[in-house]
């Protein structure tokens, strides 16, 4: 590993000075120190951010607020988060190994980079580990990559499980920077990749998650997440939904749809939500609107499977939200 | 049990690199002097910060008992707690667990007794080659005081973090399922 400095902040404003000036927040370490060791990532300067009071969970007027530093265990056992928004444990607890999910921090999880494997292999080109190299994804294995939100220079999917039940529920973040705090929905903090995926986020330098809001909906109970994957548990998405349904008087009043494994964000499917709306649920219905989600589909060579699963996937977590409650 | 207090500087243990760094203008920032309690004893160690839990664990402690099998916490080998929870040492810098509190594997018996878990693994062959027992006893452990051990099911779902290559699923989903239910 190649060598870096650690310190440890009690303050925020600590963390965001040390942060604006070039270091690195660390918190649970699963992503970062994992990419480090395979000289990934290479940061100089590390801040420990663990001693900073960021890590409850409570409601404040229907609102699920989660502190930046809460660990996804916690999050996912905890009795505010079951009871308001069961979608958000459940995409909690399919992310990860029990053992990453006890160390792993709610705002590290939202920052996690990629699994593309080529931005892992430092003999490989890859546009978000060095800009302008290439993409060996294009033309290399690429399976488990995106068919939605791609671009020629980069096609790797957002691993995040949590994210794509976040954007699904219109979860908003608070951060805290040298200029002050701001507010603004989670989707919004990550970018397509364009021509720049070396830049994955909105942050701006210095800036530290402080918490994510979840706001109550008539949906929010009967919602569900499913993960589509190679093995039972433990691995990342093929594809994912993260579904919710208003349903009153055998009508859908109101959905919210997100799909997780086939773009380059947690991807939001308002076409899909709002033809949901007035429909009567059931296969029939959610058929036909799961189609939509993937009009501008781009598949690669190898995750042309993606287009199929894709809808029946929404089908089946639009099945599975109209059964819960 | 026994605390007593262990003090070793590891930096003539480190690579010709981790010297040179040494001598920089921020050496002092690349050395942390921790204090990790492992299995009751108190560790005052002066670390390199590079130096994950399972490095020190293994080479400064000696207690290689955790294994280090992808060192890219994905098969679970290297599983300790820390403060009561489960984690993948690897994937941790020793640095930041400044006075936690660490159990082994070699924490587990007392004394000459072994821990019920492990009385279980070797009664139901919850092994074949050996390597990722210590981690698969760790892991169950939390398991168990979690309350993830309703049914077989929910058991291998919980212990989807730790994977043994020789396939000894069905023994160690055994041994959990019985060690929880003497517990």
């Amino acid at each position: 590993m190649i060598p870096f400095t650690l310190e440890k902040v009690d303050s925020p404003e600590q963390a965001i000075t040390a942060a604006a000036a070039g270091a690195r927040f660390i918190a649970g370490g699963t992503t970062l120190i994992d990419l480090m060791r395979e000289e990934v990532e290479r940061p100089e300067r590390l801040v420990d951010i663990n001693a900073l009071d960021l890590d409850e969970i409570y409601e404040e007027d229907g609102t699920l607020v989660i502190g930046a530093l809460a660990r996804m265990s916690d999050i996912a056992a905890h009795p505010d988060v079951l009871r308001l928004q069961p979608l958000i444990a459940e995409s909690l607890i399919e992310g990860a190994s029990p053992q990453l999910r006890n160390m792993a921090s709610i705002g590290g999880n939202l920052l996690q980079r990629v699994r593309c494997p080529y931005f892992r292999m430092l003999d490989a080109a890859c546009n978000k580990r060095t800009p302008k190299s290439g993409c060996a994804a294009l033309d290399g294995l690429n399976s488990g990559h995106a068919i939605l939100g791609t671009s020629e220079h980069c096609v790797a999917t957002h691993p995040s499980d949590v994210a794509v039940a976040f954007v699904a529920l219109d979860a908003t973040m608070r951060v805290r920077g040298p200029e002050g705090e701001r507010s603004f929905p989670v989707e919004e903090l990550f970018r397509l990749p364009g021509n720049t995926p070396h830049l994955e986020h909105t942050l701006q330098p210095g800036e530290l998650i402080v918490e994510v809001r979840v706001p109550g909906g008539a949906y929010s109970r009967r919602a569900r997440y499913l993960k589509v994957r190679d093995r039972a548990s433990y691995e990342f998405a093929l594809v994912s939904a993260a579904a919710a349904l208003s349903i009153e008087g055998g009508v859908i009043r109101e959905a919210r749809l997100a799909v997780g494994g086939v773009a380059t964000r947690p991807w939001r499917l308002r076409a899909c939500e709002a033809a949901l709306a007035g429909r009567k649920p059931g296969r029939r219905a959610f058929e036909e609107v799961a189609q939509l989600a993937t009009e501008g589909a781009r598949p690669l060579q190898h995750n042309r499977y993606k287009v199929e699963l894709l809808p029946r996937t929404i089908v089946r977590a639009l099945e599975m939200a109209g059964e819960a409650a | 049990m026994a605390t007593t207090t262990v003090s070793r500087f590891v930096a003539s243990k480190l690579k010709s690199g981790s010297r040179a760094k040494a001598s920089s203008s921020s050496a002092l920032e690349s050395i942390a002097s921790v204090r990790l309690i492992v299995n009751g004893e108190t560790c005052q160690l002066d670390l390199d910060v590079r130096q994950s839990l399972l490095d020190v664990l293994r080479e400064t402690l000696d207690l290689t008992g955790t294994k280090k099998g992808c060192s890219q916490g994905a098969c679970g080998a290297c599983t300790v707690l820390v403060n009561g929870r489960r984690v993948v040492s690897c994937l941790t810098i020793a640095a930041m667990h400044d006075g936690a509190e660490i159990v082994t594997i070699e924490g587990l018996a007392n004394g000459g007794a072994l821990h019920p878990l492990q009385t279980a693994f070797i009664e139901h062959e919850g092994l074949q080659c050996g390597f990722c027992t210590s981690g698969q006893i760790m892991s169950g452990v939390a398991c168990i005081a979690e309350g993830h051990t309703r049914s077989p099911e929910e058991i291998k779902f919980w212990m989807s973090g730790n994977i043994c290559r020789c396939g000894a699923y069905p023994g160690i989903v055994s041994a959990i399922a019985d060690a929880a239910g003497r517990s």
